[in-house]
């Protein structure tokens, strides 16, 4: 299998990582020798095997939805200080909604 | 003072030879002299550290210090510590003052070991030599034109060029065990489970684990007995009873300590691959376990071979989506020009993340998008199943397995850095320990060329004390791990 430069700017864009067509080209044949380490994996037949997803097959532990911290006003303080840009206790971004 | 163990160092504190300010004072003297020439350390905050000291102090005087009160430890820079840069190798966090502690600092803060630095790493724990930092390659203390190993290299090399007593690391792939193994160290990765991953800057959350990097099996055991533990806060922190990971090396032991241990050696560890002068000590090493009274039986691990490839799919997915968080707006980097809000994510990330780091999520991207999700993801979690099948099957007929850590020694700084398939291939042999989730060591078993050899074992699950009992015995009769490198003293 081989990917193609469009496949590789969706992704980008799918992963919101800007590229440009030169980085797009050098990326594509990287990628092409990473996915061709990792085709030999297709080759393997694993019908019945149940996916593992967690070392010791746990499911997740739950919890009461509820803050574990007190002080929670104070905390996004201390959290919004190394925010890049904010106001009023709000993160700010570029406008969205015309 | 610097190649006391960490016992033997809290028996100085105790006895006031020395104070823990002294010896803190005494690290960060070698680290401003020493570590220019490793670039081992992101951060040193001397104020800070000396604040802590004095606490320890404190707490020795009333007589209240426990193993680890006073003794200086790096924390490898992925551990989120309150006030502290927190930058995980990366361009994206280089502004990050970590607002928190992540449990494993917490713990140990509580137990009174004095935080000496945050340590270099591979950029979000991306790399097998340190290479891919934001803040430059770390060199190796054996060979400064060499790697030091990744992803834990700053830690690995400032505990081999005695800039700290001992520190910690993480290990996704192996990145506790390959650095420990190219610069002379005893590592551990535990069990998954075991080491609290809360505060842990994520990579790929279902294979992460913390755990020591240090010069002996003993002072392995002291640190993961500060680190391991329930944590309420990590969702995969398993609720175990609290046990004592020096017990087996405690105890008494004849001159055949290790009578009764099978040693599993499984074929796939030993097929070509792997360099000959590597295989040839780590031959020397099994006759050494020989005569510790160990038997060796041969066993199989048939889709080992899959591992690398299962493993940079399901590594790779669960990057893509951790590293989904950084998008300029909480915390981290933004771009500085920008017209819309998803330019501002696609700048912000692509001048954030490093090439190695951007590769890694689009693969992750790519093998999770519609259509290909079962080809890649779930074949690679099947595959996963399988390997974890293997270990488990071997395991019915040995305790331990040993192989060689890594198939080279330290190599060439630049060597492989821009080919990523051939720097893969540096952790054929750890990869399938966290695919399967078990603990496994490193410790070193001798030098070629000058350059340290890494024995690797790995054990059944929960089986840390026994793991770190099994390397003990071989470095009190073999103490390989007493060589120093020149140039740091």
């Amino acid at each position: 299998m081989s990917l193609t430069l469009e496949q590789v700017r969706r992704v980008a864009h799918l992963a919101r990582i800007e590229i440009s067509d030169v980085e797009a080209g050098h990326t594509l044949d990287r990628l092409n020798e990473i996915f061709s380490l990792i085709e030999e994996m297709q080759a393997v037949d694993t019908q019945g095997i149940e996916p593992m997803a967690h070392a010791q097959d746990l499911a997740q532990r739950l919890r009461e939805d509820c803050p574990l911290e007190s002080g929670r006003l104070a905390m996004r303080d201390v959290f919004q200080a190394i925010a890049p840009e904010t106001e009023a206790g709000l993160y700010l971004v570029p406008k969205v909604i015309e | 003072m610097i190649e006391r163990s960490l016992h033997e160092l809290a028996r100085a504190l105790a006895s006031k030879e020395i104070s823990s300010v002294e010896l803190t004072q005494l690290y960060l003297d070698r680290i401003a002299s020493h570590d220019p020439q490793l670039n081992a350390y992101i951060s040193v905050d001397p104020e800070r550290s000396l604040a802590q000291a004095r606490q320890a102090d404190a707490r020795l005087a009333k007589g209240e210090g426990g193993p680890l009160t006073g003794i200086p430890i790096a924390q490898k820079d992925i551990f989120c510590a309150k006030d502290w840069l927190t930058s995980c190798g990366s361009k994206m966090l280089s502004n990050f003052i970590s607002p928190y502690d992540a449990t494993v600092i917490r713990r140990f803060a509580e137990a009174g070991a004095v935080l000496l630095g945050k340590t270099n790493m591979d950029e979000f724990a991306m790399g097998s030599s340190n290479e891919t930092s934001f803040y430059g390659p770390v060199r190796n203390p054996w060979r400064l034109d060499c790697v030091p190993g990744g992803s834990s290299g700053g830690s690995a090399a400032a505990v081999a060029a005695r800039l700290c007593p001992a520190a910690t690391g993480t290990d996704t792939g192996g990145s506790i065990r390959q650095p420990a193994a190219l610069c002379n160290l005893t590592g551990l990765k535990p069990t998954y489970g075991v080491v609290s991953r809360w505060g842990m800057i994520a990579f790929a959350s279902s294979l992460d684990q913390a755990g020591p990097l240090a010069r002996s099996a003993t002072d392995c055991a002291a640190l993961l007995n500060a680190m391991a533990g329930f944590d309420e806060r990590d969702s995969t922190s398993l609720d175990r009873p609290g046990e004592d990971y020096a017990r087996d090396i405690a105890a008494p032991a004849g001159a055949k300590p290790l009578a009764g241990l099978r040693i599993g050696l499984p074929k796939e560890f030993f097929g070509e691959g792997c360099r000959p002068e590597v295989m040839r000590l780590i031959d020397a090493a099994i006759a050494g376990y020989r005569e510790l009274g160990a038997t060796t039986v041969a066993v199989d691990l048939p889709n080992m071979k899959l591992s690398v490839a299962a493993y940079y799919v399901i590594a790779s997915a669960e990057a893509s989506s951790n590293l989904a968080r950084f998008d300029g707006v909480r915390y981290g980097y933004r771009a500085p020009e920008y017209r819309d809000l998803n330019e501002m994510y696609g700048r912000s990330r692509a001048q954030g993340f490093g090439a190695e780091v951007k590769r890694r999520i689009l693969v992750g991207t790519y093998v999770l998008s519609h259509g290909y999700y079962d080809a890649y993801y779930l074949q690679a979690q099947r595959i996963r199943r399988l390997i974890a099948g293997d270990f488990a099957e071997a395991f019915r007929h040995c305790d331990v397995i040993l192989g060689p850590t890594s198939p080279t020694t330290a190599f060439r700084l630049g060597e492989k850095a821009s080919d990523p398939v051939q720097m893969y291939l540096s952790d054929i042999y750890t990869i399938a320990v966290n695919l399967a989730g078990l603990p496994g060591m490193s410790i070193p078993c001798g030098f070629a060329d000058g350059l340290p050899v890494g024995l690797q074992l790995i054990g059944d699950y929960f089986t840390e004390a026994r793991l770190l009992n099994v390397a003990h015995r071989y470095q009190h009769a073999n103490p390989w791990h007493r060589q120093a490198p020149t140039g740091f003293v």
